[in-house]
């Protein structure tokens, strides 16, 4: 069976292998057999190869250096693009997480491919599926040129386990000096969450202007705990002080493909639409009946949501 | 300080956009077309900068002949002079073949930094500031919620989930500007008739030694099949809040077996 690569996108330290990546080893069996390719700090593919192979794996790549840490984005492409010359895969399956839509563009300049980024769905003929302008178009595109280059969309494939052998072959890595030039001098957690990442999480509750104040937050909070759900923050929470940037769902913010989404206080204007309308249920709480965001959910609440939202965080944590 | 900023037109993404059916390329010539709204605070970071540097800042685009209107906003802004590569053979390029020919107008000008938005709200896909780091051997600082520059080295703060990245390279570097980097200005009644009076230089294929049999729609590098609206959702359920709201919602939940 053809080989397909997939770029493993790991946690920050020891953290393990991301969803988005189990997810990528998923899609990538609809084309071959995947090999997943692991382009970090030395010592950290020993700690998710079995991870690895228990969601398909056949061949573990390890390529382990301390330049692909030290210098942004050129190192980990160099050596992707120097495996993708080395074995001829299928296609390559990339998480698309903005490094990794940034990996597989340079990958594609240094090999002579084409690539589709953003994509929620890979058929076995290699034709992808992409959703466009907030959502509102379905996409049907190939890969025309040289080996096929998909970055895959979180949540949008839900990863099976399908066990492999996960045979690690390390990769003699040597990064070039041209692929050094952006150096990374220190990364700087600002806000420290135990809640789930927001493009991974399986349930979104965001909060937008009709929260009214930053303290306010406290109630989208307490329900999106009590779901075990990521926050979120529609632009005009945002722009209006509520809650931090990186918390913005929909345009400029991020897009999530969530199984439940819970807009609180948000009217649903086409920007914040674009960030989270492919989401499988979507339910709206907001005092203005009339409010936009009424037309995409499957379930609305008209009604206060400092009532409403306080009172469904009571009762959910009363069932558990 | 010489630096160029990368502008696109694309239709306002506050209006109805569609794909054209005839060839399945974004309907631009129906649209209503904007500058990339992010592109504004690419614009305004280059302002600053040279503003407290000195130099020049030259605003440049690939686009159609209409594309001219986004060139205005920016030179209205303040940027210095404008170039606009325009060809019909250019129609229906992907990401990869209009990388190359924004690489070959870069090649013939002078910058020390090239400016870019995060993202344009057409494509969303965020991948030119990689792309032209690739093609010219440029230093990638994308991504910035911060940019300095300073002693011919420029440093960013790379927004990531919940923090930054703190990177920086040698000049000359690429760096692509999130909305949260500053706030833009609006042009002025004396910015918008300058602008008027401000260079644009118009440029073909050939003027950048590109053979359009390398760009446009049949030889670009991806190809879409098809498209469809998305289907309509199914009415949803609706209800009033009469001290019930909360207890149906859980039950919806449960129903979908959430909770």
């Amino acid at each position: 069976m053809a080989e397909v690569l997939v770029l493993a996108e790991l946690n920050p330290a020891g953290g393990g292998v991301r969803k988005t990546t189990l997810e990528a080893l998923t899609a990538a069996r609809a084309l071959g057999e995947p090999s997943a390719v692991v382009i970090a700090a030395p010592g950290t593919a020993a700690g998710v190869r079995d991870q690895l192979a228990e969601y398909g794996a056949a061949t573990v790549y390890v390529a382990e250096a301390p330049e692909v840490d030290e210098f942004l984005v050129a190192p980990k492409a160099e050596v992707l693009a120097q495996l993708v010359q080395e074995k001829s895969p299928a296609a390559v399956v990339v998480p698309s997480s903005p490094e990794g839509k940034e990996i597989a563009a340079r990958v594609a300049i240094k090999v002579g491919s084409g690539f589709l980024t953003d994509v929620t769905e890979i058929a076995a003929d290699g034709t992808a599926t992409q959703v466009a302008f907030a959502g509102q178009v379905i996409v049907h595109s190939k890969v025309t040129a040289g080996t096929p280059i998909y970055t895959l969309r979180g949540n949008s494939v839900a990863p099976e386990p399908a066990p492999a052998a996960g045979t690690e072959q390390t990769v003699a890595v040597s990064i070039s000096d041209a692929a050094k030039g952006a150096k990374v001098t220190d990364r700087v957690v600002e806000q420290k969450s135990s809640r789930p990442e927001l493009t991974e999480a399986s349930i979104v509750v965001s909060g937008g202007r009709g929260v009214a104040s930053a303290e306010n937050f406290s109630i989208i909070e307490a329900l999106a705990d009590s779901l075990g759900a990521a926050v979120g923050a529609s632009r005009a929470a945002v722009d209006s002080g509520f809650y931090p940037h990186s918390f913005q769902v929909g345009q400029t913010g991020k897009t999530v493909s969530p199984q439940l989404y819970v807009a609180v206080g948000i009217s649903g204007a086409i920007q914040h639409r674009a960030g989270m309308q492919t989401s499988k249920t979507i339910v709206a709480i907001n005092k203005d009946p009339e409010a936009p965001i009424f037309e995409l959910a499957d379930f609305g609440v008209i009604g206060d949501l400092n009532t409403v939202v306080p009172q469904a965080t009571e009762l959910v944590n009363a069932r558990k | 300080m010489n630096i160029v900023v990368l502008v696109k037109q694309v239709p306002d993404s506050g209006s109805e956009r569609k794909l054209d059916a005839s060839d399945n390329t974004v309907a631009r010539a129906s649209a209503d077309n904007v500058l990339n709204e992010i592109d504004e605070y690419a614009i305004e970071e280059a302002l600053t900068i040279k503003e407290a540097q000195g130099g020049e800042v030259t605003v440049l685009t690939v686009g159609p002949d209409g594309a001219t209107d986004a060139i205005r906003k920016a030179l209205s802004m303040g940027a210095d002079k404008a170039v606009h590569v325009s060809d019909e053979a250019m129609h229906g390029s992907d990401a990869v073949q209009t990388s190359a020919v924004l690489a070959a107008a870069l090649q013939q000008l002078e910058y020390d930094l090239v400016l870019c938005g995060a993202e344009a709200t057409d494509s969303q896909m965020s991948v030119m500031p990689a792309l032209l780091a690739e093609r010219l051997g440029l230093p990638q600082l994308s991504g910035a919620r911060k940019l300095t520059v300073d002693g011919g080295v420029a440093r960013i703060e790379r927004q990531t989930d919940g923090g930054y990245w703190a990177v920086e390279a040698p000049l000359p570097a690429i760096v692509s500007t999130w909305d949260t980097i500053n706030e833009p200005r609006y042009p002025s009644f004396k910015g918008i008739m300058a602008a008027k009076k401000k260079p644009v230089e118009t440029k073909s294929l050939a003027d950048l030694g590109i053979d359009a049999s390398t760009v446009g729609l049949a030889n670009a590098t991806t190809q879409v099949l098809d498209f469809a609206g998305r289907p309509p959702k199914g009415e949803g359920v609706k209800v009033n809040d009469e001290g019930d709201g909360a207890q149906k919602f859980v039950d919806f939940l449960a129903s979908q077996k959430i909770v």
